[in-house]
């Protein structure tokens, strides 16, 4: 009973936020209801059992992402109103798309077949929890099976990031940079020295 | 915690609880049990930090509110309780309202997993270790959260610097917990306290294995994470007065300071779970199994959260760039190397647990 309750919980808070992201007027609170579909969705993952899974996505996307998006949200300085006004213009080409994605979706689910391990024996795909806590199982199958994908989606972020940097990094000329092996190696007679001055002398 | 309360409703009323009754309430007797005295604690921990510092700057600290000043936090929050709750006329209410609230019940909420002895802890999650990780990264959000709906500048320059620091410093804690959970095996918090029973020489705790200098990264991050001095530039009060906090007032506030103080308490928990051995004693020796689990537990928290309290008294400020510089330049290739030296250590020794 509970079990059930917490899914509809989750599954209509997680519906509900995510149609509040795009339709919230403004953007931090989409961030923020973007955030709360997030939990839900870790909470429907806790209730299938995927504990693991739940917790790297809130670490993941909670915890790194969004802040960074609230970062960047919060940042810009835009006019809505600016913004809304090719709302209508948009309109048709912005549903267009919308239906194309939706046919693509319906299309990909009528076709969907299970085959392979996952059919004939589901116990060999998935070990009971009393067997193997799903991070155990995760990991015996992410890192001997599919090694070779998951180093290959570990490559593929790594070029993305590399291609980052090198898109946006340019050699600027004349700026000041500290350079802190400099500042920590810097001794008592690098910076000043000390003269005896005689009285009635001066420095000369 | 749900058997006994029916045996007590049994005992007390003569009443037979309904299954799902003893349930609930027995969640929530523990939930008080563990809240109620966190929030003396930190109340406490409040006045020692004040009263550390004061004994290292030759001062005599609070001494006027109770015997040797005990009651002073105590007055201190009856105080901000007292005081009017200002809301600013251009901030966002909601967010402005939701944002201590947040950070006092994230410190709060990460508390359920914490093992205080043998088998004595709220939930025993079986990824313990991830649920921490994962409550301490979402901390950001109160701050970063006020510092935007107090529209101000000060409180703004705050949250950003709060929240790109706390975000960098997560990835090094990442990686130091990576190497615990190697060198244990679990991600269940008490089997990883189990598996630092005697690593070497009867000596309890990874900190006695070379996960040592991880101890230490992973402290400086906590200090990082929880903007302790030297890393608390968000609050920085010489440059932007005090930061996200500047528009608070009252108990706003005082759920801030309560909350920062919680995350404190929870930081020198983790640390003495991952690398002092939790609730075990300091040395494999039968004698000292006779002291109850819990009471360990505690000085060790003890213990690092005087260090907490010796760095803020002795170490000034860092600069931001210094910071950055020290999160991203520093302490992610050493705890990234330490994480493929642990694996490589458990691989050749064939040291890698089951």
């Amino acid at each position: 009973m509970i079990y059930t309750l917490c899914f509809y919980l989750f599954a209509i808070v997680t519906v509900f936020s995510g149609i509040m992201v795009i339709s919230s007027r403004n953007p931090v609170h989409s961030v923020l209801y973007l955030i709360l579909a997030f939990f839900n969705s870790a909470g429907l993952f806790v209730l299938l059992g995927a504990e693991f899974v739940a917790m790297i996505l809130v670490i993941v996307y909670v915890g790194a992402v969004a802040v960074l998006f609230m970062f960047v949200v919060m940042m810009l300085d835009i006019d809505y109103s600016e913004m809304r006004k090719g709302f209508q213009k948009y309109l048709p080409i912005g549903a267009l798309i919308g239906l194309v994605l939706l046919a693509e979706l319906v299309l990909v689910g009528m076709g969907w077949s299970l085959q392979g391990p996952v059919t004939t024996d589901p116990a060999t795909a998935i070990p009971a929890l009393d067997q193997m806590t799903n991070t155990e199982a995760l990991g015996s199958l992410i890192y001997t099976k599919y090694i070779f994908l998951f180093q290959m989606a570990g490559l593929i972020l790594l070029v993305a990031m590399i291609g980052a940097i090198v898109l946006t990094h340019r050699k600027r000329p004349g700026v000041k940079k500290q350079n802190i092996n400099e500042q920590v190696m810097r001794r008592r007679g690098d910076a000043y020295d000390i003269v005896k001055v005689k009285p009635g002398q001066g420095l000369g | 915690m749900a058997d006994l309360l029916v045996q007590f409703f049994q005992w007390a009323f003569g009443v037979t609880l309904a299954p799902w009754l003893a349930t609930i309430s027995g969640i929530v007797v523990g939930i008080l049990a563990i809240v109620l005295p966190l929030l003396i604690v930190v109340a406490m921990s409040v006045y020692m930090d004040r009263k550390v510092w004061a004994g290292m700057q030759m001062r005599r600290g609070p001494n006027v509110v109770g015997p040797w000043g005990l009651l002073q936090s105590f007055a201190d929050g009856l105080k901000l309780f007292l005081k009017e709750t200002i809301i600013p006329a251009s901030a966002n209410k909601f967010i402005f309202l939701l944002a201590p609230a947040l950070t006092f019940l994230l410190a709060l909420v990460a508390w359920a997993v914490i093992p205080f002895d043998v088998g004595v802890v709220l939930a025993d999650l079986n990824v313990g270790i991830l649920y921490l990780f994962a409550i301490s990264s979402l901390g950001v959000y109160g701050i970063i959260l006020s510092g935007w709906a107090s529209n101000s500048r000060y409180a703004f320059l705050g949250a950003l610097r709060c929240s790109a620091q706390m975000v960098s410093y997560e990835v090094s804690i990442g990686f130091v917990l990576v190497t615990v959970l190697m060198t244990a095996g679990s991600l269940n918090l008490s089997e990883i306290i189990m598996a630092q029973k005697d690593v070497f020489w009867g000596v309890n705790g990874y900190w006695f294995t070379p996960l040592f200098p991880m101890m230490i990264v992973f402290f400086i991050s906590a200090l990082a994470e929880t903007n302790r001095p030297p890393f608390d530039l968000p609050e920085a009060e010489a440059e932007i007065v005090a930061g996200y906090q500047v528009e608070y007032s009252s108990m706003a506030f005082a759920l801030f300071f309560l909350g920062e103080y919680a995350n404190i308490i929870l930081m020198s928990a983790m640390t003495s779970i991952l690398f002092l051995g939790g609730w075990l004693p300091p040395v494999d020796w039968a004698p000292l199994y006779i002291i109850p689990g819990w009471i360990w537990f505690f000085g060790k928290i003890f213990f690092v959260f005087f260090v907490f309290a010796w760095v803020k008294a002795t170490v000034p400020r860092y600069r931001y760039d210094q910071l950055m510089r020290l999160g991203w330049k520093v302490f992610l290739p050493i705890s990234l190397l330490w994480v493929v030296l642990t694996g490589l250590f458990l691989l050749l020794t064939d040291k890698i647990p089951a």
